[in-house]
């Protein structure tokens, strides 16, 4: 991966982005166990597979997440940080509803 | 060519002995079986064979014998940690390096130099004091020195680093040393191979068999094995092995990237660490510059090298030592770094009985080979965890009792 198509700024070299780790669920801290907690705090999800991610594109100060195979290192798509609320995702299936923001690009398919 | 060497070459015999046995075929079942043919798989193996009495063990390993992190590292073997747990481990481990050649028999390079981590910062000073007396505690070699003696043992240095990281002193730790990294990995391996231990080379598990809470099988790629027992020692490949017995841990994988220059006369005796330039080097027997930065910044399962990491690595380099600016760049390389949120690994029996994991070795685990071995094969072998490493236990995050060795990571991960 060399370039990385920002939802907010379009093709940016990777160097101008930075990882934010896997998109997570937390559990509701009030209701569940310490050991509950503890699962999400610390364990990941290390294997590798095509994972749905937090980067932030640092010039603006813009997070948004990217859908990237970490065996291959190819970004399959990006999506403004708003999809994340959208019911049923990230586990459901890709968002049928990738917002353009500003007349700029949308998530489209980046290729390395 | 000479003609008996030709005539060598193209006969079915060759009596010389080779470093190891050829096992034509898997046994349906061993005692033991390890997963991951690098250096601290086989120290396991060795130990078992060797302290514990044991017979029958496999170590499997996917790809060919000591070819994961235990070739990929810059071979540093210090004990300067941070926390109780790790000083001792580790100085445990330098003690054990120091008789391994006679042990095995087989020249493994180790050089003493002499390990300096540079301080450019008032507050990495303190660091360097706390490390420096967390180590004397425990009869480890370690002090913090200023600026003037770090200039009087290492004359090349640009002590103010191209003007923008001014060298205010260091952590020196006199027992630091370099070793032939693959040495380790054979002599190991002869060793338990000798002892009656079958080592597979390019066979690949596939899966781990478990029935009511217990290990009762491997499944290959060359056909399933019986055991009870099964040591997971595979680094970068953790979470998927993990993914067979259903464990769930913190470990994460990022690259870690390394080069070697030309070979250079010998002018660099000690080893040098600048946590803030992301730096470590040392030069080694054959007079390569072996250098190390930071990990790469995000997941990735994969052991490609970046453009990127040796234009950083190299301009921090000549910050320190401007006259490099004409020397070249041999080799570059990158091996999986199984990280853990506390720089501390996880080591020991886990949830499920008869899996014992040796992993979260991220970026550290060279020095550990030997410590890891007998440790490991106590625990296996007892079935319980040895004192040593009651400290990287797999339950730890679960109790909230993280054994933090973040600040004794060579460089800013």
């Amino acid at each position: 991966m060399k370039i990385m198509i920002c939802p907010l700024n379009g093709p940016r070299p990777v160097s101008e982005f930075v990882y934010g780790g896997e998109v997570r669920h937390s559990p509701d801290p009030d209701a569940c166990s310490d050991v509950e907690w503890s699962d999400y705090v610390f364990n990941r999800s290390g294997t590798p597979g095509i994972k749905y991610e937090w980067w932030c594109h640092i010039a603006s100060g813009f997070w948004f997440i990217a859908l990237r195979d970490t065996t291959s290192d190819a970004v399959i798509a990006t999506y403004p940080a708003e999809t994340v609320r959208q019911p049923g995702w990230p586990r459901g299936r890709t968002p049928r509803c990738i917002v353009s923001i500003r007349g700029r690009t949308n998530g489209s398919i980046a290729r390395p | 060519m000479p003609y008996r060497l030709l005539r060598f070459g193209f006969s079915r015999e060759h009596p010389e002995p080779r470093m190891f046995t050829r096992h034509a075929s898997l046994k349906s079942g061993y005692e033991v079986v390890i997963i991951g043919g690098g250096g601290h798989g086989l120290a396991a193996a060795y130990y078992l064979a060797r302290d514990h009495g044991m017979k029958s063990i496999a170590v499997i390993e996917k790809g060919y014998l000591g070819g994961g992190n235990t070739a990929r590292n810059t071979t540093i073997i210090r004990s300067n940690y941070l926390t109780p747990e790790g000083v001792q481990f580790y100085d445990e481990s330098v003690r054990l390096w120091q008789d391994l050649a006679e042990d095995f028999d087989l020249n493994l390079f180790y050089s003493t130099r002499g390990h300096y981590t540079l301080a450019h910062t008032d507050s990495a000073m303190r660091t360097m004091r706390w490390r420096a007396e967390v180590n004397k505690h425990y009869g480890v070699g370690s002090e913090a020195v200023d600026a003037a003696f770090v200039k009087r043992r290492i004359p090349m240095i640009d002590m103010t680093c191209n003007g923008h990281a001014p060298i205010v002193g260091a952590l020196f730790h006199a027992p630091g040393a370099i070793a032939r990294h693959d040495a380790i990995a054979w002599g190991y391996g002869r060793g338990a191979d000798r002892r009656g231990v079958e080592i597979h080379q390019e066979t690949e598990v596939t899966g781990i068999r478990v029935a009511g809470g217990r290990v009762v099988g491997v499944d290959t790629t060359r056909g399933p094995i019986a055991t009870t027992r099964v040591l997971c020692a595979v680094a970068g490949y953790t979470p998927r092995v993990l993914g067979m017995v259903d464990l769930h841990t913190p470990i994460y994988v990022h690259p870690l990237q390394a080069m070697v220059s030309e070979p250079l006369k010998p002018w660099l005796d000690p080893i040098i660490v600048s946590g803030s330039l992301h730096v470590y080097v040392s030069q080694s027997a054959r007079g390569e510059l072996v250098m190390g930065a930071s990990l790469d910044p995000y997941e990735l399962h994969s052991t490609r090298s970046t453009l990127d990491f040796a234009e950083s690595l190299s301009a921090h380099m000549l910050d320190m030592f401007p006259f490099l600016s004409e020397v070249k760049v041999n080799r570059q390389w990158a091996g999986l770094a199984d990280m853990t949120p506390d720089f501390a690994p996880i080591m020991g029996t886990t949830p499920v009985e008869g899996f014992f994991l040796d992993a979260g070795w991220g970026t550290w685990g060279f020095k550990a080979t030997p410590v890891c071995g007998k440790t490991m094969s106590h625990t296996v072998a007892t079935g319980r965890n040895h004192p040593l490493i009651e400290g990287f236990a797999f339950d730890r995050f679960a109790r909230y009792q993280l054994t933090g060795e973040k600040g004794a990571a060579s460089v800013g991960h």
